[in-house]
């Protein structure tokens, strides 16, 4: 560490910093807490779902796949570019129009039961929980990396660092942690882009030319890590389909005031990853080529500080220190959101709704959502000091199958099909939440028979590395069946009468502010 | 930093009104759900929505299928391959249909507010 290290990461440290104090000024109400008061631009609103997005897994990992695989690598910035289209076309608005603070208050604005509500909690933490032990375990190992700190060090100070915006600055806080990181991530990006693009004379041609001669034609075609069409066509199910699933991406469209906002937002959110992601490839192939494979991998055996090592041939300390800020801030940015959502539904749908029925004062409800983050915070942290020797990046991966399968399933048939019932919904979410964690616990990110390549070793009973392709189909049909089986159990005018009430608000936008019950 | 000062005006807390300034009290979706025009309009909007999605989820789940086939490992335009230009194929495609959709969106809206306009005209309920 030097002085200009310290510099930009005190810098980060003291925005962030500044801005949670501005926030935690404007934060009084529940409303407030979850979603900023809903009052967020639709260009705010955008960057910081990029921020939501683009986490370390997406800067470091993808430039670092790209680099050490090639294509391969590039399979993930194509999922993460169109699944923009699932969110834009599909879910953004009739999400806006429906929902309050959660997922699970928008699925009870049709069924308006507690087992909905806790069952759909349930899934959001998991998720929560297992994308936060990645990106933890990540970051610790990151930082004691780019700052010779130690891992329980690191992680500390994130943890620390998170709970303070969440804590004092609520949705506020996190999204404008989110906007700096965002605008600071596609700035330091481009830089890098632009400065490997000019090495290569700005031709394209050229740079595939060096990378075909000098490092051979497997980089420049899918192979090295997916080597059967099944595998990839599921990891890109997972997706594509899974951030429409994710509940801290759909969290963020309730702090706009309505569905054109919404649209706005992911609109923008759309411009900004398609850059970030075109991108990606001179951040991949400059590292290949400027610092080489054996020197990323004798670094990080996974490639992670690839963009960093390029960032110091190409602009010495000044430029890697810059960058690591960014990757700091970045680490930074995607924790802080995934407690707020698990806190969402520890204190909003378990705490207020199912025990306290929906009846807390609006001091006891902020109250809670304090005290929700920092527990979801101490698990997290307890959790990510335990994992530090496991290799967890794939369960980011089993967030996003879990989003896919049992969310987006029970999303889609809530607003779109008229028979759904509650029972169908039980059965989508939990069949989604337990074939994902069941095939996933068996599948080859679990068990290796290579000791150290996996947490356990021994032969994987499922090939897939991400089971999507099977869990997908799995949901749809378990929600489906649910609802036909139980057709007649259900009393159908009551139902038949919300599901009017759904459809015209979904499609209208009429009395946003009234559909929770 | 100039932003952060202009984050989150004071918010409302009252009900907003609904789109395009619509104010409509004790609505009767059940109506409205019955309205010729509601129902031609969602179905208008499905169509287009569903058909767009079935689209690009198609032409993007073929590109991990072909891409292990030899047209797209193939080298198309000097030593870029197939599966390069099949990726930035679909860049476009997701900057395009999100044009698309921002263009559409307002007619949708219009469409929207006419069938609410429609039914205060009616006397509401």
């Amino acid at each position: 560490m030097n002085l200009v290290t310290i510099g930009f990461f005190l810098g980060i440290v003291g925005l962030t910093l500044i801005v949670t104090y501005i926030a935690a000024k404007r934060t009084s109400s529940a409303s407030d807490f979850y979603t900023a008061g809903g009052g967020l631009k639709g260009w705010q609103n955008g960057f910081a779902i990029a921020g939501d997005y683009l986490s370390a897994a997406a800067f470091l990992g993808v430039s670092g796949a790209i680099a050490l695989t090639g294509f391969d690598g590039f399979f993930f910035s194509v999922g993460y570019v169109v699944a923009n289209l699932v969110l834009l076309y599909i879910i953004a608005e009739p999400m806006r129009n429906l929902g309050r603070y959660t997922l699970a208050d928008m699925l009870t604005a049709r069924f308006n039961e507690k087992r909905i509500r806790g069952v759909a909690a349930t899934g959001t933490i998991i998720i929560v929980i297992l994308y936060m032990i990645a990106q933890l375990v990540g970051a610790g190992a990151l930082i004691k990396l780019l700052f010779g700190i130690d891992y329980w060090m690191a992680v500390l100070i994130v943890g620390v660092m998170m709970t303070t915006y969440v804590l004092f600055g609520g949705m506020t806080a996190t999204s404008w942690v989110q906007i700096i990181k965002a605008a600071l991530l596609l700035f330091g990006t481009t830089l890098l882009a632009f400065l490997v693009f000019s090495k290569f004379d700005f031709s394209l041609m050229k740079m595939f030319d060096t990378i075909s001669a000098e490092h051979g034609d497997q980089f420049l075609v899918p192979g090295m890590k997916y080597t059967s069409s099944i595998d990839s066509v599921s990891m890109m199910m997972a997706l594509v389909l899974g951030t429409s699933g994710l509940p801290h991406i759909l969290m963020r469209f309730f702090t706009v005031k309505d569905a054109k906002t919404a649209r706005a937002s992911i609109s923008w959110t759309t411009w900004i990853t398609a850059i970030f992601f075109s991108l990606t490839i001179f951040l991949g192939f400059g590292a290949m080529n400027f610092v080489g494979i054996d020197a990323i991998k004798l670094e990080n055996a996974a490639g992670n500080t690839a963009a960093p090592l390029l960032a110091e041939f190409l602009g010495g300390n000044i430029l890697l220190s810059f960058i690591c800020a960014v990757a700091f801030a970045t680490i930074l940015a995607v924790v802080s959101g995934l407690v707020l959502t698990g806190a969402s539904a520890i204190s909003h749908d378990i705490y207020g709704e199912i025990l306290n029925d929906g009846k807390l004062t609006e001091k006891q409800q902020v109250m809670a959502a304090r005290i929700g983050s920092i527990s979801i915070a101490i698990v997290s942290i307890i959790l990510a000091l335990f994992a530090q020797s496991l290799n967890v990046s794939f369960l980011v991966s089993f967030a996003f199958c879990i989003g896919a399968s049992a969310n987006l399933p029970v999303i889609l048939y809530t607003i779109y099909w008229k028979k759904f019932n509650s029972n169908g919904a039980v059965a989508a979410i939990v069949t989604g939440l337990v074939s994902c964690l069941v095939l996933g616990a068996m599948g080859p990110n679990v068990w290796n028979p290579v000791e150290g390549a996996a947490i356990f070793v021994g032969e994987p009973l499922v090939k897939l590395s991400v089971p999507a392709i099977i869990t997908i189909p799995l949901g749809f049909i378990a929600g489906y069946l649910g609802t036909v089986l139980t057709q007649h159990k259900v009393e159908s005018k009551k139902s038949k009468e919300i599901y009017q009430e759904i459809r015209v608000k979904a499609n209208t936008g009429v009395s946003v502010s009234d559909v929770s019950h | 930093m100039a932003n952060v000062g202009t984050l989150n005006k004071p918010v409302e807390k009252e009900a907003k009104p609904a789109v395009n300034n619509v104010k409509i009290k004790d609505i009767n979706y059940s109506k409205i759900n019955q309205m010729e025009s509601f129902n031609g309009f969602v179905k208008k909007k499905n169509t287009f929505l569903f058909g767009v999605t079935a689209a690009f989820l198609t032409l993007y789940i073929l590109l991990p299928i072909l891409a292990f086939t030899p047209v797209l490992q193939q080298k198309w335009i000097g030593n870029i391959t197939g599966v390069w230009v099949y990726s930035a194929a679909l860049f476009i495609m997701t900057v395009v249909l999100c044009m698309l959709y921002t263009k559409m969106a307002p007619k949708f809206d219009k469409m929207a507010a006419e069938v609410l306009a429609e039914y205060e005209r009616d006397g509401g309920r």
